[in-house]
């Protein structure tokens, strides 16, 4: 808006005032980028470093970090190696190693099992409840009623509550239906989660209704309006809850230690922690794995992340 | 499909009986007609709602009425009814008021600061900042990055021989034990801002780029100034959103037992013993009553938040929207 005064006092010209602004704009840019720049650098930190560090070869790494991680008691060997007396953070790597990636990818499946593990998650997840969303959107954006109205409060209050509550039924229905310990007690629940409908809801209430007069006009079935109308129109806002959706369940913590027993079923999210404390080297590099899915989608498609969240502002529609 | 009939016949003309159709009077009919048509449309798309509906009714709706008979009887095997026993038996028990006292402490506090710093960081970056866009980028960057990805730098940076306390111990301060301490709370406040504040600043932005630039034009022209017009134009204008990002901020307070499990693991020190602690631990006893009960009355407290932030938001951004 400091522009706009420019623009303003440019059309009542006064000199001396004029340079008064410019100097306080001036003034307001350094201040503004000085706090910017140290937010940015304390928030791109851990992943840079994450990223570097994964380089490292595995004597550099206990070199550096073996006071922390044989202090955990659980790493028996850490005698073997010099350990550092203090931790000893270090951007660049001594020598650049892809021992970890070569023991990660060729050496050891295990991890790309759990790798392999969230997709069959994930995939499954966002691609259904995109489906089941854009139906119960459809419905809810065309014809409202009282007993439509109510059903979709309700969907807000369960979009809105934490996973303490909603875990809750989800295992008990879990351990009705025998899906213990299975992938369905994952797929399941994520698949019908609301928080996609609630987007795009308040997406499809915004076509205008003479489109589908006119198409009703012409003849179109319902399926047709669906299909040929809506999902179309909808494509990026289809495209940025998928994203939101993805971000969300290829994160998930707790929904797997409750609902899976067994240890292979676990995804990389849940399974990093438990080797974080073995082989550092090896958790680094598969951490970085981990990460590249989400950020080459976010590096792609932006601009869709960020509208997804600019139309999850607002509760009401 | 049954439930979606019965809403159609929720409608008052709807259900009215066959024999006392014939009473109504012209005027009446002309409205049967349309609701009839009305009535076939809302069959057809009724159809959309339902695998969504079934799913949720299955997954989430019906299990939790459920979890409200649970909470009111002894056992499952006897099930007989014991009314608010349970719930007395909870309040009684140490480690779910631990749970309780570490989760409030930390969504009264951690969730204030989030919405405020993403407030300032998005009026910076909407006041004609070079590199917006790429600020943007690196401030939502947290959010993309799978948490369990940089949870060893975080473990590098609070460990006893970390980073922080060597920077600590330069400046002449004492190291501390981040991780084992009550300063545990610090790191999972940093670690909430710094996963949150993206999120919360696109919000904002998007917020703060939709308010009319013709009242602020005005305003200025009126002599209002840079503090001024932000407090008494803008907020207003964000009111709506700062309600949401706060509601959004409080259910993601929930989620930050997911850093603190990945940080220190199931048994963390009690500053950092969240209600999801609480849960598993439940869960792998399998207490269904203490479970039920304490599901019920998070439900309670996040609804009676909610319903409140919902309210001061329709009664305080009233006169905004034309």
């Amino acid at each position: 808006m400091t522009t706009d005064l420019r623009r303003n006092s440019a059309s009542f010209p006064q000199k001396p005032k004029k340079k008064k602004i410019r100097f306080r704009r001036v003034l307001f840019l350094l201040f503004a980028l000085t706090v910017l720049v140290t937010f940015a650098f304390l928030f791109l930190f851990p992943t840079v470093f994450t990223v570097t560090n994964s380089f490292m070869s595995t004597t550099e790494i206990s070199a550096n970090y073996g006071k922390i991680f044989t202090g955990l008691g659980i790493s028996g060997d850490g005698g073997r190696v010099f350990i550092a007396e203090k931790v000893n953070l270090q951007l660049i790597p001594d020598r650049v190693s892809f021992s970890q990636y070569a023991t990660v990818l060729l050496k050891s499946p295990e991890y790309l099992l759990k790798f392999w593990n969230s997709v069959i998650y994930v995939l499954p997840i966002v691609i259904f409840q995109l489906v089941v969303a854009a139906g119960a959107s459809y419905c809810f954006s065309r014809v409202e009623t009282k007993f439509r109205s109510i059903v979709f409060f309700m969907y807000i209050i369960l979009m809105l509550m934490p996973y303490q509550v909603t875990l809750v039924p989800n295992y008990i229905v879990m351990d009705k239906l025998s899906l213990m310990n299975t992938r369905w007690a994952i797929i399941l629940p994520g698949i019908f989660s609301p928080f996609s409908v609630f987007i795009l809801t308040k997406f499809m209430r915004r076509i205008p209704t003479a489109v589908v007069e006119a198409a009703k006009l012409d003849g179109a079935s319902e399926w047709q309006i669906f299909s040929l109308i809506y999902m179309p129109l909808c494509r990026s806002t289809l495209y940025s809850v998928a994203i939101l959706v993805f971000i969300d369940y290829w994160n998930m913590v707790e929904q797997p230690l409750i609902l899976l027993a067994d240890q292979e079923l676990y995804p990389l999210s849940v399974f990093l922690s438990k080797i974080n404390e073995g082989d550092t080297g090896i958790a680094l590099a598969i951490a970085v794995i981990y990460m590249v899915p989400p950020v080459l989608l976010f590096l792609y498609s932006e601009d869709y992340l960020i509208d997804g969240i600019a139309y999850s502002a607002s509760v009401k529609g | 499909m049954k439930k979606k009939v019965k809403t159609v016949s929720g409608n008052p003309e709807a259900s009215v009986p066959d024999g006392t159709e014939t009473v109504i009077q012209s005027e009446k009919k002309k409205k049967w007609r349309i609701s009839k048509r009305e009535r076939a449309e809302r069959r057809r798309t009724a159809f959309f709602l339902t695998p969504s509906f079934l799913g949720v009714m299955l997954f989430f709706i019906l299990p939790f009425l459920v979890v409200i008979f649970y909470a009111l009887i002894d056992n499952p095997t006897t099930a007989n009814f014991v009314g608010f026993s349970n719930f007395e038996k909870l309040f009684s028990n140490n480690a779910f008021r631990l749970a309780l006292k570490n989760t409030g402490i930390f969504s009264l506090t951690a969730v204030p600061l989030v919405v405020v710093t993403a407030l300032a960081l998005a009026v910076l970056l909407e006041s004609n900042i070079p590199y917006k866009s790429t600020f943007r980028t690196i401030f939502l960057s947290p959010m993309i990055v799978p948490a369990a990805s940089v949870i060893l730098i975080w473990q590098v940076l609070f460990d006893y021989n970390g980073v922080i306390n060597d920077i600590a111990v330069f400046f002449g301060a004492d190291p501390v034990e981040w991780l084992k301490s009550d300063f545990g709370y610090v790191v999972v406040v940093l670690l909430f801002l710094w996963k949150n504040i993206g999120y919360n600043m696109i919000m904002f932005m998007s917020a703060l780029s939709a308010i009319p630039r013709g009242i602020l034009e005005v305003a200025m022209l009126d002599g209002c100034g840079t503090v001024r017009r932000f407090f008494t134009i803008k907020l207003r204008y964000l009111s709506s959103t700062l309600s949401y990002v706060t509601i959004m901020s409080l259910i993601n307070s929930f989620k930050i037992f997911r850093e603190v499990y990945l940080l220190t693991g199931d048994y963390p020190y009690d500053s950092m013993y969240t209600l999801q602690h609480f849960m598993n631990n439940t869960f792998s006893n399998y207490d269904y009553q203490k479970l039920s009960s304490a599901a019920i009355v998070l439900c309670a407290v996040m609804i009676v938040i909610i319903g409140i932030l919902l309210w001061v938001d329709n009664h305080v951004g009233k006169g905004i929207e034309e």
